[in-house]
């Protein structure tokens, strides 16, 4: 049955109608979300809790909660984000997600990529030795991650035992047919005299063509994070 | 002029198709399942046993009002349209608006006062402010579900549909601040066209939904009430949305032919 135009419709209708969404969107605009600051963010709940909250099916919360997590002290405007945060309530949720989904390469991927990008050498280290210990969980799954871990231990904390301990780790426990072998290789990238950007440039090569990396975010994160490199290094007098 | 008697006689007849549905001895049963509940909870809680108390049973009755409510409207006018009464009602001497607003004003009556059936059992356990302040939101909150659910019926006139849209509108209103500020911390700082066509739609979805997130919240049960900024500005929330739900309703209620 075809309906009425909207001519037939009361004009003191469309008038509230029309008032009452201006209203809406008014109210709703100077009310603007405010993205969570990093006080904000609490321990994470416990197992059992999350247990229950995932009905059984923990993957899909342990996506939610990582990007959760991820939303906590990062603004467009900060200038260096995360650095506010308590590392140790990050690490809490960063090991209830890898707990809900263990084969998730997330968790590792922020701990080493996001976390460890801050200024502050303690949460810095906090966060390689987090990626260092989880490692020994899945190494043939877990290994690029500590493979950037030995990186920024040889060229931001300057660090080269820390360095070959997990270049080391690599080579030893890593052995799976899919690990590439500059990977394997790894404590000698450590040893030579390269710069950050070469190092980078291998490493994040490597990945790309081992054709373990299929997600296109995932790409295009990395590729933006060697023209920063770049980009520091070309700063730098 | 206003056809204030036939309004009343509507609203009244809706209330009383509410009782004779049983749904306050629903109501009822709820709040006893609700109470063993908590029971239960302090038995097995080591510490904070009021606490856990107090935000599961809040938390389990607010859900079990707003499906109660959103179930009761949808079945209710859908029986309505099936019999024909609708057309009936329709078919007296008074507007169509006149019609909508006997109906919203039997519903929000029966809204209200589940809302403050259920807010009785918190009155064990939670702070006298901070429960007022929670019972009030549940009305307003109630309220908006009750002109959506009446909005959704009217436009899509079956019950799974409208049931289905009142829930993905409920779903979405709560969580809308979370998506927004998921969406607001991608990465990259490169955004494509998709990316800022995505934040963009997100944005404009959040501007025509309620702050349900900010609403019936378990901390003021917990911790302090709302100040009065907060409390008005959710009140305003909600008297805006509920006029705006409405008038939406009536619009298409008038342009429909029945």
């Amino acid at each position: 049955m075809a309906e009425r135009p909207p001519s037939d419709v009361p004009k003191a209708v469309l008038a509230i109608l029309a008032g009452a969404l201006a209203l809406q969107i008014t109210l709703k605009m100077s009310h603007p979300v405010t993205p969570p600051a990093a006080s904000d963010l609490h321990p994470p709940p416990s197992q059992a809790s999350l247990r229950l909250a995932s009905l059984g099916d923990p993957i899909p919360l342990a996506k939610v909660l990582m990007l959760y997590l991820q939303s906590f002290d990062y603004q467009a405007l900060n200038r260096i984000p995360y650095q506010a945060l308590n590392y140790d309530t990050v690490r809490q949720w960063l090991l209830r997600v890898l707990w809900l989904d263990p084969r998730g390469q997330y968790p590792l991927l922020a701990a080493s990529r996001l976390y460890a990008e801050v200024p502050d050498e303690t949460k810095v280290r906090q966060m390689l030795e987090f990626v260092y210990e989880q490692f020994a969980g899945d190494p043939d799954r877990r290994w690029p991650w500590l493979a950037h871990a030995a990186a920024i231990a040889k060229h931001r904390l300057d660090d080269l035992p820390l360095a070959k301990r997990y270049a080391a780790a690599i080579q030893q426990h890593a052995t799976g047919p899919n690990v590439p072998l500059w990977a394997k290789q790894m404590e000698v990238f450590i040893l030579e005299d390269m710069n950050e950007l070469e190092t980078a440039r291998i490493m994040i090569g490597g990945f790309l063509s081992s054709g373990t990396i299929h997600d296109p975010a995932e790409i295009r994160f990395l590729d933006q994070r060697l023209r920063e490199i770049e980009a520091r290094l070309k700063s730098q007098p | 002029m206003i056809p204030l008697h036939f309004i009343t006689t509507l609203a009244g007849t809706t209330v009383l198709e509410a009782v004779r549905n049983r749904l306050f001895w629903l109501a009822a049963i709820v709040v006893g399942v609700a109470l063993g509940l908590a029971q239960f909870l302090n038995q097995v809680a080591i510490t904070e046993s009021l606490e856990i108390q107090v935000a599961l049973l809040a938390a389990l009755l607010r859900v079990a009002a707003v499906f109660i409510v959103a179930t009761f409207i949808i079945t209710s006018m859908v029986r309505e349209a099936n019999d024909k009464v609708t057309e009936l009602m329709l078919s007296q001497p008074a507007p169509r608006s006149s019609y909508f607003l006997g109906k919203f004003a039997g519903y929000a009556f029966v809204a209200v006062s589940l809302a403050v059936v259920f807010a009785l059992p918190l009155a064990l356990f939670a702070p006298t402010a901070g429960l007022m302040a929670w019972a009030a939101s549940l009305v307003c909150e109630l309220l908006i579900v009750t002109s959506v659910s009446l909005f959704c019926v009217i436009s899509l006139t079956q019950v799974l549909s409208a049931f289905a849209a009142t829930t993905a509108f409920y779903f979405l209103s709560r969580s809308m601040a979370a998506m927004q500020v998921i969406a607001g911390a991608s990465l990259t700082s490169e955004h494509t066209f998709a990316d800022a066509a995505i934040n963009w739609i997100v944005d404009a979805i959040a501007l025509i939904l309620p702050s349900l997130d900010r609403m019936t919240r378990i901390d003021w049960l917990v911790n302090a009430g709302p100040g009065m900024d907060e409390t008005l500005g959710l009140l305003a929330q909600s008297a805006i949305y509920v006029v705006l739900i409405a008038s939406a309703a009536l619009f298409d209620l008038h342009r429909k032919n029945y």
